[in-house]
């Protein structure tokens, strides 16, 4: 029977602490009315006021959840058609520097990234904006997104596919009626993970933006270099809130899908 | 055909957008700074001949004579270490704690570890600033609980940054660990109770080697993105703190110095392949072990 310890208890308790409480304190203090963040002079919502009147924010929000949306779906598409090359394929000339490709750009630093493909952009001519930061962001998230899928297709049953192809399906039937709703949770889970990774982007956006199309990150970035401000712990706030919402409804989803799950096994099994 | 087609179209986008852009960057780091734009020289316009010709290892041997760049080196791997090894001493003793615990608590522990994980990392950098300035809540804290009668310097030191990696990348320890420490078997535990070992030794034995793979599958998760890091050491270190991220920005953004820059993150990346290979071949044990 496994107890938890007071060591165990603590360690939990500290640890949570350290990742939750700068997160609670940010919240906390958007809530502070005076502009010196670290005093607290009561309550008020002003900076929310202040922070949905400021149009360069608004502006910047624009272009980084049309960034996000965008990418993430090319993202999504292209790392689900290498994650089936990777799994299905068999051997093929350049395996070894397709799976390199894919597994590099998980550790490879963000300013190399950016850097390398600032250079690129400059080389061939193309203004820095809107699409240069989607071509960088759907580059790096394609890699994270088909590590995701791939894990998900390496325990798919072959055999399936195989039925629906006895069964008259062509191969891109079979692939949109059998395989892809097997695999839907993992693509689903790859590209919310592309949006949030680009939503989150600051050092390759710095390389890859033009002066008219600013990010969110880039936009905190510059206000942060200054010091605490209470404009951004308002932004700071919103965003926790929509994440957290996001997450725990996500959780709560699939803890109700495997209790059904589990719920029609069981009935399966009582009728056989 | 089909499948043909299947392969070409990620196979050239990665072609495109990750591999040429790294020989752009090592041909660039080969060249010299040119008052131009873009601001080095040879460029292809100057023919493949002049190209071949003017390429040369100035921007290493430059790096080379100027200490700021082998000291930057150096303490990045200090930084990268040291934090890689707080985390460990805290991310530990939570994985293990997580195994441990009832089965109904496990999902909603574990949601708890990753949900820092979505939320912007920029934003949780910058929750450290408040807390750990000089007039920060720390010190207010600190103050008041009279255990300090002066306020600590912090934030702009090496210890700001140790905080905010291990904060950052604390679920990247635990994760791993804690897969390691579930599927371990409690019985070979009790069976080394049984044969006379204490608590401590059977953990020290038994409980540490079984977990190897996930304690160097984190910590390489943790050292890796920590050696190139960018924003930490720019938004809470100091004057003092030098790391190659930062200094390979700067070159780049500051200085314009295009070649030199991009022979900084030609030697950071040759830096990087010994621990990704060895990354690697943790990863390839470990599979094979499950299997």
């Amino acid at each position: 029977m496994k107890r938890l310890s007071p060591f165990n208890i603590t360690s939990l308790t500290l640890g949570f602490a350290f990742l939750y409480l700068p997160m609670i304190l940010l919240v906390i203090y958007s809530f502070n009315s005076s502009k010196l963040v670290t005093v607290w002079a009561g309550f008020s919502t002003k900076w929310y006021g202040e922070l949905l009147r400021d149009e360069a924010f608004l502006n910047a929000a624009w272009v980084t959840i049309k960034v996000a949306v965008i990418s993430s779906t090319f993202a999504t598409i292209l790392g689900t058609m290498a994650a089936y090359v990777l799994v299905n394929a068999g051997r093929f000339f350049g395996r070894t520097l397709f799976s390199g490709m894919i597994y590099a750009p998980l550790v490879m630093p963000e300013v190399i990234t950016g850097l390398s493909l600032l250079l690129l952009f400059i080389g061939i001519g193309l203004d820095r904006g809107v699409l240069t930061i989607v071509l960088a962001h759907t580059t790096f998230s394609m890699c994270y997104v088909s590590v995701v899928v791939s894990s998900r297709l390496v325990s798919f049953d072959r055999s399936l596919e195989e039925a629906a192809l006895d069964l008259g399906c062509n191969r891109f039937g079979a692939f949109r009626l059998v395989t892809l709703p097997i695999i839907a949770p993992a693509v689903i889970s790859g590209w919310l993970l592309a949006f949030t990774l680009s939503l989150d982007d600051l050092v390759i956006a710095s390389f890859v933006s033009g002066p008219s199309s600013t990010t969110l990150p880039i936009k905190i970035w510059s206000a942060v270099r200054l010091g605490v401000s209470p404009e951004i712990n308002a932004l700071s706030t919103l965003m926790i809130g929509v994440v957290t919402i996001g997450v725990i409804t996500a959780s709560l989803i699939s803890k109700r899908n495997s209790v059904r799950a589990q719920r029609d096994a069981q009935a399966a099994e009582r009728t056989a | 055909m089909r499948k043909f087609a299947l392969i070409a179209v990620p196979y050239s986008w990665l072609l495109a957008l990750f591999l040429i852009p790294f020989l752009i960057v090592f041909k660039i780091s080969l060249s010299d700074i040119a008052l131009a734009i873009p601001p080095y020289t040879p460029t292809i316009k100057d023919g493949f001949g002049a190209l071949i010709k003017g390429l040369d290892f100035e921007n290493f041997v430059f790096l080379t004579t100027d200490d700021l760049y082998y000291k930057a080196y150096l303490s990045s791997l200090k930084i990268a270490l040291i934090s890689t090894l707080l985390t460990l001493l805290v991310g530990y003793p939570m994985a293990y704690a997580m195994a441990r615990a009832p089965d109904e608590w496990r999902a909603t522990l574990m949601m708890l570890v990753i949900l820092p994980f979505w939320t912007s990392f920029l934003i949780r950098v910058y929750a450290w600033i408040g807390i750990l300035s000089n007039e920060g809540l720390l010190n207010q804290f600190l103050l008041w609980t009279g255990l300090i009668s002066e306020p600590l310097t912090i934030l702009n030191t090496n210890y700001a940054v140790y905080i905010g990696i291990v904060y950052t990348y604390l679920p990247f320890m635990i994760l791993p660990i804690y897969a390691t420490l579930e599927r371990l078997d409690d019985s070979l535990i009790e069976a080394a109770e049984d044969l006379g070992c204490s608590r401590l030794s059977a953990f020290w034995l038994v409980t540490i080697p079984l977990s190897k793979t996930g304690i160097i599958a984190g910590c390489f998760l943790v050292f890796i993105p920590a050696l190139g890091e960018f924003v930490i050491p720019s938004l809470l270190g100091g004057s003092g703190t030098l790391m190659i991220g930062k200094v390979l920005f700067e070159e780049f953004f500051n200085n314009r110095d295009w070649p030199v820059a991009s022979a900084v993150a030609v030697i950071l990346l040759l830096i990087l392949i010994v621990p990704i290979v060895l990354f690697q071949r943790n990863q390839q044990k470990q599979a094979e072990a499950e299997t």
